[in-house]
């Protein structure tokens, strides 16, 4: 049986890897998220479905302190870990966090400083178990600042250095750790881009290969996988002609 | 992000845009600020019934999880949004079935109860909204939760109302218990319509499930031939795994590839394959139940023009003639199609006010080339309309509005319950 931890149940790709998980069989879920009545929600959908044992338990991210009390009681619950994703985040406007720093400052403490606060009891249980796997969910928007949303991007290029640092160290000890980068998906966080309908892909298909990449102890895992490509060739632009461009 | 959405016949061919609905609690303010004119679930009824006259829709497939799953009494509480694929999934391992399953799995809870659907075993259970214990609606401000007791009008005007009373969030089904996952079916082939009626006959007394294809295009004697597929339940069975094969159509071709020449002989290949002699296999519920769901967006072979289907409903008085005419005058227009599907329906009577089936058999077809088929329509309307016949809205893109107040008297009952913020290009079309 599977023991999964969840944090950040409630957004569309992490709810939907839960239930990719227990389409492969028995598992137990710890879900922690910010909005009660929505893990409700989920932890009955769960249940109906087969689950073992769903937990709950409400943390806002930007509540520093209870971290290592809320991973105490999710690693309690569960016995072990088997499986944690990390999947927060919110899409900042980047002209609200041009035009006022706080904002800026408050986005960026949301999806970077609140995640690693998070990370940090997190890899450190998983070290001690010496077993385990972790999954982060960070962009591809972190593999570069791009102009349109390069708020969002420092955030995650954040996560994703601090993820593959957490990566070799763990790697010591026995722990998978995945770096997981979506593309653009359907989920609530994206609705009302215009996004290019061909390029987007569905919260059940990114979960299908995350929970697939999980398993094989991937170390970073672009979802879906063109986008490995269509970031390489970004990252290869020269500057003199990436200025240019309205990315 | 709204997407662009269509129907699943591509006709009429109307630019409508979605915004997605994640949680129920969303739904006040989502009104509010997209303004949709309609819900909308998976897109799979085929024609204008699933559009919004305002061309806003609501896609409500995301609200797809399961409340409360009662594995001892058989019933099953689930939101709208949920396809009755995933819904039999959740099920199925528990012993429990869905008591009526339409010809694809990708529909949804909502879109099964607004559109009264039936399936194989009509003349055993009736229509989906029989099945219904309750469901809760979102109308005009307000939360109302519906059952036979509790609002029982607008729980009647719901089932079968196309979506026009308000936000069906969730419906609770009274399930029926099964050993095993698998179907026994019996595959007869058969060489012309009488040869039909009497096999409908003898196997709805001794099966549960009961359908036809038919050789639209066949002529002289061989008229009317056709495959019929009886199944039940298989009492024993080893467990089983079944793994769809991963065809599909990954674009629309620029021409339909539905056309003279691939129809006569897809038709004549699907007849002369299938064994000479009654056959008895078991297998997978998917196949037997959702044949076409093999192949993802098969509506795409049309073309980008889409396609039209046309199914129609004639009381057993008159079956047998009707049948043979609606057939003959399809052969003379040479306007065929891949699947005519034949089926007999039964007389237990549905809650709904708008519901398509009556005692009778139902005849459906799909036709390319949907801007060319008014002339034949027309002839297919009025052999119908002499039969004591019916249309069957979500199928429907042609229907005439004095037809449709004909074979549905009681629409003005769905239109005074209808919620003031919500219209369809379909209710529009045969009301107005």
């Amino acid at each position: 049986m599977n023991r999964i931890l969840i944090i950040g149940a409630t957004s569309a790709i992490a709810a939907a890897c839960a239930r990719e998980w227990l389409g492969r069989g028995p598992c137990r879920f710890v879900l922690v998220g910010r909005n009660e009545e929505r893990l409700q929600q989920l932890q009955q959908d769960l249940q109906a479905r087969g689950a073992e044992q769903v937990d709950c338990l409400t943390l806002d991210l930007g509540d520093t302190s209870r971290h290592g009390i809320v991973i105490a009681e999710a690693s309690q619950r569960l016995g072990q870990i088997d499986i944690a994703l990390v999947a927060p985040g919110t899409l900042p406007d980047q002209n609200r966090c041009q035009q006022d720093a706080s904002v800026a400052v408050q986005e960026f403490s949301t999806n970077a400083t609140a995640v690693i606060s998070l990370l940090t009891p997190l890899a450190n249980q998983l070290e001690q178990q010496r077993c385990g796997s972790l999954a982060v969910i960070s962009s591809v928007a972190g593999d570069r600042g791009r102009a349109s949303n390069y708020l969002y991007g420092a955030a995650k290029a954040a996560l994703s250095a601090f993820t593959s640092g957490l990566m070799a160290r763990l790697a010591k000890s026995g722990v998978a750790v995945t770096l997981i980068k979506p593309g653009f998906v359907r989920t609530p966080m994206t609705a009302g881009l215009p996004l290019p309908e061909k390029l987007v892909a569905t919260p059940e298909q990114v979960a299908r290969q995350i929970v697939e990449g999980v398993q094989r102890r991937r170390t970073c895992l672009y979802t879906p996988g063109f986008w490995r490509y269509i970031m390489l060739i970004i990252r290869l632009i020269p500057d003199v002609i990436f200025r240019r461009l309205s990315l | 992000m709204s997407e662009s959405r269509q129907s699943w016949g591509r006709y009429p061919a109307i630019h409508q845009s979605s915004e997605s609905l994640q949680w129920r609690d969303e739904l006040p303010a989502r009104l509010a600020q997209w303004q949709p004119g309609l819900p909308f679930g998976r897109g799979r009824s085929y024609g204008d019934v699933c559009l919004a006259h305002n061309q806003r829709l609501l896609d409500m497939s995301s609200l797809n999880r399961v409340i409360a799953f009662d594995r001892h009494q058989g019933r099953i509480r689930a939101e709208a949004g949920i396809s009755l694929y995933d819904l039999l999934t959740v099920m199925v391992p528990a012993g429990w079935f869905l008591p009526v399953v339409p010809g694809t799995g990708h529909a949804t809870l909502g879109g099964a109860i607004a559109n009264d659907v039936h399936g194989k075993n009509h003349h055993r259970n009736g229509t989906f909204g029989c099945h219904i214990e309750r469901l809760a609606l979102w109308r005009e401000g307000q939360l109302l939760e519906c059952s036979a007791s509790d609002n029982p009008a607008l729980f009647q005007a719901t089932i079968g109302g196309l979506g026009l009373t308000g936000y069906i969030l969730w419906a609770e089904i009274r399930l029926q218990a099964v050993s095993t996952s698998q179907i026994d079916a019996i595959t007869h082939r058969f060489h012309n319509l009488d040869d039909f009626f009497d096999l409908a006959d003898q196997y709805d007394s001794s099966h549960e499930y009961g359908v036809a294809w038919l050789d639209c295009l066949a002529s002289g004697k061989d008229r009317g031939r056709g495959v019929y597929f009886a199944g039940q339940h298989a009492r024993y069975a080893e467990p089983s795994r079944w793994r769809p094969l991963p065809l599909g159509m990954p674009l629309t071709p620029p021409l339909s590839l539905v056309n003279p020449l691939s129809l006569r002989a897809f038709n004549y290949l699907y007849w002369h394959t299938k064994p000479a002699r009654p056959t008895l296999a078991r297998g997978p519920y998917q196949p037997y139940f959702f044949p076409l769901d093999s192949i993802s967006h098969w509506n795409r072979m049309y073309g980008p023009r889409g396609f039209q289907q046309y199914q129609c409903v004639i009381p057993s008085a008159h079956e047998r003639e009707a049948i043979a005419s609606l057939l003959d005058a399809i052969a003379e227009a040479r306007q065929g199609s891949f699947l005519a599907v034949l089926k007999r329906c039964g007389d237990v009577p549905s809650p709904g006010l708008l519901s398509f089936p009556m005692a009778g058999t139902s005849l459906a077809l799909d036709f390319p080339s949907p801007q060319r088929l008014q002339p034949l329509f027309e002839r297919l309307d009025a052999i119908v309309r002499d039969a004591g016949g019916r249309l069957y809205p979500a199928k429907d893109a042609h229907m005439q509005a004095d037809d449709f107040r004909h074979f549905y008297p009681r629409w003005q009952d769905v239109e005074q319950w209808r919620d003031q913020h919500i219209q369809s290009l379909f209710w529009q079309r045969v009301t107005q």
